[in-house]
């Protein structure tokens, strides 16, 4: 069995792609993962239907942090009907690992919050 | 014995060596003499009970009903009547919620502890919310101890139940239940108490009389029993005056009579086909901790959890929080830590990658990790075939998972 925990993870683990709020997000929602008790928090900014700005805050495993990073930097530029249309698979790819059912969950807290703040308007 | 000989009594560390298994709290490893029993009834003589009268069927009855008899006497019930078959703690708790339902009024309270498992808090929340009862939950102190001054706050002429843990999932502090108990019963002699003994069974010397608590629960599984049973025990001037809650075969005398007529306990309260395997399995467990006794089972574990507590203190120093009481007195098998910088997920998924395992997350205990402002946390629990060896492995690769995350 190979360590999940590979060098991408790490990376964006330790250096946190567009972590923080924004100031006047047109988005914003917050997810939570109840058995680990990780709480993900999105502000997105869409104009003309494209996702402009997307930052994350909150706090969780090294896993869910690094998905939440991988994933605000892909869809950054998206349409919002092509990020709405992501499916976990899109995840693993991000992640470049193969997560058992258990750990899943923490690596697609990002998704999930990501639909739910497209939906979510301020 | 020397824990290294306990290991021999666990067919799994055949077949893996290297297995340091941490989370007895979780579900306790099964010793060859409980498999053995399972398997035994399968083999050997699977009738149903309490309905043939043919003899396979009688020594199914029979093997069913001595267990029953042994878990009465390990938990000092005072007879096997008051012993009632569940599939297992959380079945125990929300049957003695729906058994003592129809006695919730809306004036009426439910007190419970911040300490609780979800399994000892969900039920009775339900209930007073179906009930418009008031549910109150008593705080813990800031080591993770049950709050007695407000306890005694909370308690009054209106509480119909109070529901308690033995010792708490997370923190493994040892509640003085019996004191507990005689507090409660002092401002409202009419409350019904209820003992969550999940983690207690097994780990501890457990007398339901010396308690004095009306309703105990726990399960099969975390006492190296099979999955699957669990045991409520209620006293019998309480159970002789409950109504059943679920209705079939095996607990009804007379089904054509207008008035129902039902059976006495346990037998109301078990209807169907119970876990026969399980039960007999669970008897098998008893007997197999009397051959080690419960006092040098405790003595070991509290003595393995102290030995945890000052490794990781020494390891770890200020980058390490245990969490709870530092009374060794208190202490069962049980020790929770935050280690600064690593997510709880991330420390129990890298020791799982090297066969070493623990819990890790809000243990199903969300009200005290909120109570003690935890967002997570991870958990070693100790058995009789965990070794100091095993604690010198977790101290390594913790160390190794330091450097990484």
């Amino acid at each position: 069995m190979s360590s999940i925990y590979q060098a991408v993870v790490l990376d964006h683990y330790r250096n946190p792609r567009n972590s923080g709020r924004l100031d006047k997000p047109t988005h914003s929602a917050t997810a939570l993962n109840a058995s680990c008790g990780d709480r993900l928090q999105m502000d997105i900014t869409i104009k003309n239907d494209i996702i402009s700005e997307v930052k994350f805050s909150g706090v969780g495993c090294a896993i869910s942090q690094a998905s939440a990073s991988l994933l605000t930097e892909a869809v950054k530029g998206k349409k919002v009907t092509e990020a709405l249309a992501l499916e976990p698979p899109f995840i693993l790819e991000l992640l470049g690992v193969t997560l058992s059912p258990s750990r899943m969950k923490c690596g697609l807290l990002s998704l999930e919050t990501l639909k739910k703040t497209l939906t979510t308007q301020k | 014995m020397e824990s290294s000989t306990l290991k021999n009594h666990f067919p799994i560390f055949a077949r893996q060596p290297e297995l340091v298994y941490l989370d007895a709290a979780a579900t306790a490893l099964k010793p060859a003499p409980v498999i053995a029993a399972e398997t035994a009834y399968y083999e050997q003589f699977s009738a149903n009970i309490a309905r043939g009268i043919y003899p396979m069927a009688e020594q199914a009855t029979e093997a069913f009903e001595r267990a029953r008899a042994k878990i009465a006497t390990f938990i000092g019930a005072t007879t096997p009547e008051e012993i009632i078959f569940t599939s297992g703690t959380t079945a125990s708790l929300n049957l003695a919620a729906d058994l003592l339902a129809s006695r919730i009024k809306n004036a009426d309270n439910i007190v419970v502890t911040a300490a609780e498992h979800h399994s000892n808090f969900l039920p009775w929340k339900e209930l007073c919310q179906k009930k418009k009862a008031h549910f109150r939950i008593t705080p813990i102190t800031a080591k993770g101890e049950i709050a007695l001054p407000a306890l005694e706050k909370l308690i009054d002429h209106h509480t119909k139940i109070f529901a308690c843990t033995a010792i708490s999932n997370v923190l493994g502090i040892i509640n003085p239940v019996a004191d507990i108990i005689k507090t409660v019963r002092t401002i409202n002699p009419d409350t019904i108490i209820i003992i969550d003994a999940a983690q207690a069974v097994g780990h501890i010397p457990v007398d339901v009389s010396v308690w004095d608590a009306d309703l105990v629960a726990f399960s099969g599984h975390k006492v190296f029993g099979p999955t699957g049973i669990g045991i409520l025990f209620g006293k019998q001037t309480l159970l002789q005056d409950l109504s059943p809650v679920s209705f079939g075969g095996g607990m009804v005398l007379d089904a054509c009579a207008t008035e129902t007529l039902y059976k006495e306990a346990p037998a109301r309260f078990e209807s169907g086909t119970p876990n026969i395997a399980g039960a007999i399995g669970l008897g098998a467990a008893i007997d197999f901790i009397d051959s080690i006794g419960i006092e040098k089972i405790h003595a070991q574990e509290n003595t393995l959890a102290i030995f945890a507590c000052q490794r990781l203190t020494a390891a770890f120093g200020e980058t390490i929080q245990i969490i709870g009481t530092d009374l060794p007195a208190t202490k069962s098998g049980i020790v929770s830590f935050v280690l600064a910088g690593a997510h709880p997920h991330d420390v129990a998924s890298l020791l799982g990658e090297k066969s070493i395992c623990v819990r890790a997350g809000l243990q199903c205990a969300a009200p005290l990790h909120e109570s003690l402002n935890l967002a997570a946390t991870t958990r070693l629990s100790l058995s009789i075939y965990n070794t100091e060896e095993d604690i010198e492995k977790l101290i390594t690769a913790l160390q190794e998972i330091k450097n990484i995350l």
